[in-house]
């Protein structure tokens, strides 16, 4: 134990008095574990047959006062721990209530606590704690003495050194404080939970503010915190040190400034880390930059517009038709456009000694034009040119007009020609000519043609009129003529009946029949006045139409009243065939029965046997009424039916002197019907009678 | 001969019926039928004498020709029916008009019926008593 006295540091002096208890006390696994101060912890320092892992892992908090190592450590004895074998508690006092081994490195195997004592008051902990399997309780004594010896030299080692690091340590912090402080970029230590552990000058400037400084700096510095604490919480992401762009705010000055941080975790304390974070003032770095950046953008665009200006000015030169040519002030050709340069340049592929000489000529002719202009002084000067195609030698007239280009300051800088191909002019004023002689004629075509027009118009309007009056002159005389036949008729009629009524004396009876005829003839001429007067009105078109309501049912029962002495005189079966619920009509109420009455007397005339049928149709929902006559009579043949609607148009017209029939019975009738905007159809056979059937709308719209 | 209608007609009590028409056989026809009839007839040849007859006489019914010389039918029938004397006299229009529109003018005038000629001198009688049946239920 002497070397014990000699060994200057803590961890050897432990290791010898370990290897001495194995010698001595027959130890055969022990731990050495000693007071932490700062830590309040106590720590393994060494072991014997254990592993330095097991050993380094040992760690327990002080402040656990029940912990039985705790207890054990502020113990003036020896304490026994059974262990959780099977064998029984050696020292039933200690230990009591345990159940769980305790975790040490020496695992489930009974041990004894020895504190390590210390020459200091009582009830103080000593400076640690040793645990040893497998002691011989006879050698108790020898444990006890090594144990104190080894406190003993612990005490006096942390003492000593203790003085010597205090002065060490304040030495070299104040070195590394004005290492850090000498740095201008801000530099911190921050813990885990982001408080500023240590910062340099420049740091504090930026993050700090006493209650003396002005209300707007502490602000700022509040600000900083919160960004700075929020970075390196964004960026403590990964193990390693990261770097990341930070904006702050310069207290004193109040303008941004940007940072590069470089954030390095550091092991501060047992299981907690921190962070330096080391940051670099890049604001003047980031501005100079983005200058240069923005300066090479807008040269970039500089150099694009003044490529598209120049594209643009190239196709313009190259797509004008004319002849362009730039000069300089020394009446040098600087450009051309390809126009130009057939003109004033020789084609390699049609390279010729003529060509040569008539390229010369024209630069003659364009030289000439253009010392015109240097002596007249004025901006612009025009001129006709007679030039000569290099290639065909033919003449070409041109007009060239150029324009003097000044500088800024008034010099000529350049003259713009442009020559102006006349022939085409030439041609084209021609082409003019004869376009503009074509549309006169054309024009005065159409102005022959227009007024031939107008005259034809003006012939068919008078013709219209002239048809109009004489239509209108026809009504008159045919009014005129009715009235002037009715008078003699009226004479005739009125004497004949006068003798048969016996007013001029008693008649013998060949005198009663043949005035008898004589009266019926004069009838007969009077119903033929009559449709005739009526006709004329229809085509004049002053037939008036009445419209009103009717029920077509009534109207057929007063035609077949009124045609009931016609049906006395013959055998004839006549029915009616009313369909129920046949709506009322809008139409003239007496026109229509003027045609229905027309239709049946007809059939009833042109049947000699057989039927009569008069039928009313109406399918609901239709705008559609139609009436049917049908007959078993005579019939009509095919050729005839194509004109019975036909004014004077009897098939038979020896039977219509036996009915008295007019012959306008049936042209009447239709065009009464189309005047109602219906029809009247046909259908028949020669032999077996005939249908005849009036359609009419629900609505008339004749007015 | 044997009809129940037929009066006497130098009978002061038949009717008088004045009969207006220019054309002489017109008056003729009708003339001689109604006296044959029984009637008392006048007649004028124009419509100033038609209206001197009327105020003169008096007549029961009046047969109107419209178109006549010196005073048309239809004005000499508005006179008549504007004059207290001849108000109530029944007048018939006999006319060789067969349009609509001349029909209506004669209403309008103040006619009381229209009979268009050619016309059967045995339906005129009728109309004609159908007429002075008409007035006789009227006063």
């Amino acid at each position: 134990m002497d070397s014990l006295l000699a060994e200057q540091e803590v961890r050897p002096c432990a290791v010898l008095t370990l290897r001495w208890l194995a010698r001595h006390a027959g130890i055969e696994r022990g731990l050495c574990a000693v007071v932490e101060n700062e830590s309040a912890r106590l720590v393994g320092l060494t072991g014997l047959g254990l592993s330095l892992s097991s050993v380094d892992a040992f760690s327990l908090e002080l402040n656990d006062r029940m912990h039985p190592l705790v207890v054990a450590l502020a113990a003036s004895e020896p304490v026994s721990f059974p262990g959780a074998g099977p064998a029984g508690p050696s020292e039933p006092n200690a230990g009591q209530g345990m159940r769980q081994p305790l975790d040490t490195p020496l695992g489930a195997e009974p041990f004894v606590a020895v504190p390590l004592a210390g020459p200091g008051e009582s009830g103080d902990i000593g400076p640690g704690l040793l645990l040893l399997a497998g002691m011989d309780a006879a050698v108790e004594e020898d444990v006890r003495w090594a144990a104190e010896v080894l406190g003993a030299r612990l005490q006096s080692l942390w003492f000593k050194r203790s003085q010597v690091d205090e002065r060490r340590y304040k030495r070299e912090q104040s070195w590394l404080f004005g290492v850090i402080n000498a740095v201008t970029d801000p530099i911190l230590l921050t813990d885990s939970e982001g408080r500023i552990l240590v910062a340099n000058g420049s740091a504090e400037m930026l993050l700090t503010a006493d209650d003396q400084k002005s209300e707007g700096r502490r602000r700022a510095v509040a600000l900083n915190n919160m960004l700075f604490s929020a970075s390196i919480f964004t960026s403590s992401s990964g193990g390693g040190p990261t770097r990341h762009e930070l904006l702050l705010v310069d207290p004193t000055e109040g303008q941004d400034l940007l940072f590069e941080v470089m954030s390095t975790p550091v092991k501060i304390r047992v299981g907690e880390t921190g962070t330096v974070s080391v940051l670099r003032n890049v604001t003047d770095l980031r501005r100079a930059t983005d200058e240069i950046e923005e300066n090479y953008r807008r040269l970039r665009i500089a150099e694009a517009e003044t490529r598209a200006e120049r594209d643009r000015l190239d196709l313009i030169l190259n797509s004008a038709l004319d002849p362009i040519l730039v000069t300089d002030p020394s009446g040098n050709i600087v450009l051309m456009n390809p126009p130009a340069e057939r003109m004033f340049t020789v084609d390699q592929d049609g390279k010729s000694a003529e060509a040569e000489r008539r390229v010369r000529a024209n630069d003659a002719v364009f030289t000439s034009f253009m010392s015109g202009l240097y002596a007249s002084q004025s901006l612009r000067w025009r001129g006709e040119l007679s030039l000569i195609d290099p290639k065909t030698g033919a003449t070409v007239p041109v007009e060239a007009i150029s324009g003097k280009v000044l500088s800024k300051h008034g010099e000529d800088t350049a003259v713009v020609t442009i020559l102006h191909d006349l022939t085409e002019a030439v041609e084209k004023q021609h082409l003019y000519e004869q376009v503009k002689r074509h549309s006169e004629e054309l024009r005065e075509k159409v102005r022959e043609a227009t007024a031939e027009l107008a005259e034809q118009n003006e012939l068919l309007r008078r013709q219209a009129f002239q048809l109009e009056q004489a239509s209108a002159a026809k009504s008159q005389f045919l009014a005129n003529v009715s009235h002037e036949l009715r008078t003699p008729l009226n004479a005739i009629i009125g004497y004949t009946h006068l003798l048969l009524e016996g007013v001029s004396g008693e008649l013998n009876r060949p005198q009663t029949e043949k005035l008898g005829r004589m009266e019926s003839n004069a009838r007969h001429l009077l119903s033929i006045i009559n449709d005739l007067l009526d006709l004329a009105r229809i085509e004049s078109g002053k037939m008036p139409v009445q419209l009103e309501r009717v029920v077509l049912q009534e109207l057929i029962d007063e035609v077949m009243t009124e045609v009931e002495p016609l049906i006395d005189g013959t055998k004839l079966s006549v029915t009616r065939n009313i369909s129920p619920e046949v709506p009322e009509i809008h139409t003239d109420r007496q026109k229509v029965k003027q045609i229905v009455l027309n239709l049946l007397s007809n059939a009833l005339k042109f049947t000699p046997h057989g039927s009569v049928s008069i039928r009313l149709d109406y399918e609901p929902g239709k705008e559609w009424i139609s009436v049917a006559v049908a007959d078993t009579g005579i019939g009509i043949s095919e050729d005839n039916q194509k004109t019975i609607f036909e004014a004077f148009q009897q098939a038979d017209s020896s039977y219509a002197r036996r009915t008295g029939g007019t012959g306008l019975g049936l042209t009447i009738c239709r065009r009464l019907a189309s005047i109602l905007d219906g029809q009247i159809t046909l259908v028949s056979k020669l032999g077996e009678g005939s249908t005849f059937t009036l359609v009419l709308p629900r609505q008339s719209r004749a007015s | 001969m044997s009809d129940p209608q037929q009066t006497d007609s130098t009978d002061p009590a038949s009717p008088l019926v004045l009969v207006v028409d220019d054309v002489a056989h017109g008056r003729e026809i009708f003339a001689e039928y109604l006296e044959f009839r029984g009637f008392r007839v006048a007649t004028a040849a124009d419509g100033l004498e038609a209206l001197d007859k009327a105020f003169e006489l008096l007549p029961d019914i009046i047969l109107m020709d419209l178109s006549l010389p010196q005073l048309d039918g239809w004005e000499a029938t508005k006179r008549l029916k504007g004059d207290d004397r001849t108000r109530t006299i029944p007048i018939i229009a006999l006319t060789a008009h067969a349009l609509a529109s001349a029909h209506d003018k004669a209403m309008a005038a103040g006619c009381d019926s229209v009979v268009t000629k050619p016309c059967i001198p045995r339906d005129l009688e009728a109309e004609v008593r159908r007429q002075l049946a008409a007035r006789s239920e009227r006063s």
